[in-house]
């Protein structure tokens, strides 16, 4: 069985969909930010695919790009993550209602 | 030329307003000796103007008019009408206007507004001269409210006094009223004749083109502002209450500028309202009415200046009977065509032009007998027959002339009205026979009450400075309405006015109409006399016998009480102002608090979706774009 471009896009749409679980159902704040990760991953690898198939190198190098901000962001993400557990001494999200009415 | 006439005292009032009050303010007296150079100059103009008109053909100067506004194709032109209506008009004013003018530099000296007085005093001159001369409606009607607004200020001339300004409140309210059918009829008249122009408008009654309900209509419309003006019933509520106002200018008002202005409306619109049965009657009706009415209640005031005013209504109501009695008789045809136009005119004017002098002396008169006793209140009078010599010789020849007592000047005008009554009107005649006695008694009353008797004190708790005759400047303009008063009957006014009256000094005497009238003078007289001069009867015990009339008398028909407590308080105050203030409460704030409220509410609701649960938000967003989604492959 040859691998064509579908099974990277289901691969993709699956690690898409775990992701996205992940993001609106976990309640640790790690794991949901794990979970971004995993979707920004799918994405990575939707863009991989096309790149190759359509033969344009330009996809793959937006890649890297991505991987080095998803890289800063996940620094970001978790410095922020020590910054709310310090002052309230929990990473659950649900516990993070200051926007609420 | 004829312009200038208006414009001298206009001049007189911009330049007393904007530099001898800011500028010269230490010298109040050269506001006075510009408003009187300044009516002088009109009155020397308007003696010209009745010379050229007596001479002229038809007896009316033409003038070109000028160019006042033009909207679209619509011109209004401002012109004047110098005939010999307007000629005799100019000269009264002027006239009485002067001599009022005079009097005031005695009667107001020392007064803190002494410059604010004499510019109010030319503007209100110069808005009187204006309505007279205007040759149509849009332009007469400015001048018409120029009066108004004068006699508002001038009524309320002391504003501090809060009567003062209730009753100059009052009067402009009051006028507005009939003003406003007034004004009503003028848009009507211009609706449906597209003029403004009295004399075209006279000429469409006259053809014929003009007529119907239409002319009615309008007639009565501007019959209307009359009533308001010359405080016919049942608008007359506010001219007695004007005498809050200094009594030169209550002289003014009610001789020569403001109430004669009613009368002089109907009588420049005679031809057309007279070309309406129905509009002519209701104004014989009311005059006739009213001229008993007031009378009646003239009986028993105790103010002097209000009796005067009374008796001001009254002879209005004379004059506008004169102008009805004569127009029934145009418009049922006993009259023939131009004669009866100008004979209700020379009748009503003639009237017009003597009430003035003796009813400005009068006025003047009773401020000479305040400014020594301090009071207007005939009850404090009493005795002031032995002081003021010079004010009780004048007072009585006025009221001799007001009694109609042959051969002063009102026993000439009144029987000029009377006699057109008797031929057209037998019923309002009679009113207005009863009323001739009414007259001659309250005035003689006011003799009596005043001048004869004892002192009676004065003003409560004024200091005794001893009661002294008036100065010159007061006596001086007094002698000079007194001699008019005399004559004024003589000067063949009815004659240039177009009626062609046989006067005859002693012939007077051969009809039985004048004997009528003048025992009921007479009688009038003797009975105040018997009453008031030798008290064989006490007035006391006939007021209390008469007990209810009494009480309706003296407080004038309940009138006030009508229109304050009824129309104003219960109708309007209760009534329209209620329902405007219930819609304005309920309708208007309402609605927008209502919006208001809904909008909270519905907040309170939306915002309980705002969970602040960053997982919720994700959720909804997915769905959304779920639905986008969703969206754009079914329906693309």
């Amino acid at each position: 069985m040859a691998v064509g471009l579908e099974h990277f896009l289901i691969l993709s749409a699956v690690l898409f969909a775990i992701g996205l679980y992940g993001v609106l159902a976990k309640r640790n704040a790690l794991v949901i930010l794990m979970s971004i990760e995993i979707m920004l991953t799918a994405v990575n690898i939707t863009m991989v695919a096309f790149s190759r198939y359509s033969h344009v190198i330009s996809g793959q190098v937006f890649v890297i790009f991505i991987m080095v901000v998803a890289a800063a962001e996940a620094a970001v993400g978790l410095a922020l993550i020590i910054a709310i557990y310090r002052s309230r001494k929990t990473v659950d999200a649900e516990k993070f209602d200051l926007m609420k009415w | 030329m004829i312009f200038a006439i208006i414009l001298l005292p206009l001049f007189s009032f911009l330049v007393i307003s904007f530099v001898l009050r800011p500028f010269f303010n230490n010298r109040p007296q050269l506001s006075a000796y510009t408003t009187i150079c300044a009516i002088v100059g009109s009155l020397i103009l308007s003696i010209w103007a009745l010379i050229s008109v007596s001479g002229a053909e038809n007896h009316v100067l033409t003038s070109t008019s000028y160019q006042w506004l033009a909207i679209g194709d619509t011109v209004i032109n401002i012109g004047i009408t110098m005939d010999s209506l307007a000629a005799i008009m100019v000269v009264t004013v002027s006239t009485i206007s002067l001599l009022v003018q005079i009097y005031s530099i005695g009667y107001m000296k020392g007064d803190g507004g002494f410059a604010r007085y004499f510019a109010f005093m030319s503007l209100f001159t110069a808005s009187m001269l204006g309505l007279v001369l205007a040759d149509n409606l849009l332009f007469l009607f400015l001048f018409w409210e120029g009066v108004g607004l004068c006699s508002y200020l001038l009524i309320g001339f002391w504003f501090h006094k809060p009567e003062a300004a209730r009753a100059a409140m009052k009067a402009f309210v009051v006028t507005r009223l009939g003003d406003f059918g007034f004004l009503v009829a003028i848009i009507f008249l211009y609706v449906k004749t597209g003029t403004f122009d009295i004399g075209e408008l006279h000429e469409l009654a006259l053809a014929g083109v003009l007529g119907g309900s239409t002319l009615t209509l309008a007639a009565i419309g501007i019959f209307s502002g009359a009533v308001g003006k010359s405080g016919q019933f049942p608008l007359h509520t506010w001219l007695p209450d004007a005498m809050e106002g200094p009594t030169p200018v209550s002289a003014l008002i009610h001789a020569a500028t403001m109430v004669t202005a009613g009368v002089y409306l109907v009588a420049r619109m005679f031809p057309m309202i007279a070309s309406s049965e129905t509009a002519i009657t209701v104004v014989a009706i009311i005059g006739g009415f009213t001229a008993i009415f007031a009378a009646t209640m003239g009986l028993v005031a105790t103010d002097i200046k209000r009796v005067l005013a009374y008796s001001t209504i009254s002879q209005l109501g004379y004059m506008m009977l004169g102008l009805g009695a004569v127009g029934i008789g145009y418009a049922s045809g006993h009259l023939d065509g131009h004669h009866a136009l100008t004979l209700g005119v020379a009748v009503a004017i003639f009237h017009l032009f003597t009430h003035a002098f003796f009813k400005s002396l009068l006025f003047l008169g009773s401020g000479s007998t305040s400014h020594a006793t301090g009071t207007f209140d005939m009850r404090k009078m009493g005795g002031l027959r032995k002081v003021q010599p010079w004010t009780y010789v004048t007072f009585v020849i006025g009221s001799l002339s007001l009694a109609g007592i042959w051969p002063l000047a009102g026993f000439w005008s009144k029987e000029g009205i009377l006699h057109e009554a008797h031929a057209y009107t037998p019923v309002l005649f009679w009113l207005a026979i009863i009323t001739v006695f009414m007259t001659a008694f309250y005035m003689f009353r006011v003799v009596f009450l005043t001048f004869h008797g004892e002192y009676r004190g004065g003003k409560e708790g004024s200091h005794s400075h001893g009661l002294h005759e008036s100065p010159k400047i007061i006596i001086i303009p007094l002698v000079i309405l007194a001699i008019f008063a005399v004559i004024a009957g003589w000067l063949p006014v009815g004659d240039f006015l177009g009626a062609d009256v046989n006067f005859s000094f002693f012939g007077a005497l051969t009809s039985w109409l004048a004997w009528v009238s003048l025992s009921l003078g007479i009688a009038g007289i003797l009975l105040a006399y018997i009453i008031y001069g030798r008290k064989l009867l006490s007035a006391k015990s006939i007021g209390q016998s008469l007990g209810p009339v009494y009480t309706l008398l003296i407080r004038k028909y309940f009138f006030d009480e009508l229109y304050e407590r009824f129309f104003v308080m219960r109708f309007l105050v209760d009534g329209i102002f209620a329902a405007f203030q219930w819609v304005d409460t309920y309708i208007v704030d309402g609605s927008v608090n209502g919006i208001a409220t809904i909008t909270v509410a519905g907040g309170k609701v939306m915002r309980k979706l705002e969970t602040g649960q960053l997982q919720v938000y994700g959720l909804a967003i997915f769905i959304g774009i779920l639905a986008i989604v969703a969206f754009l492959l079914i329906f693309s």
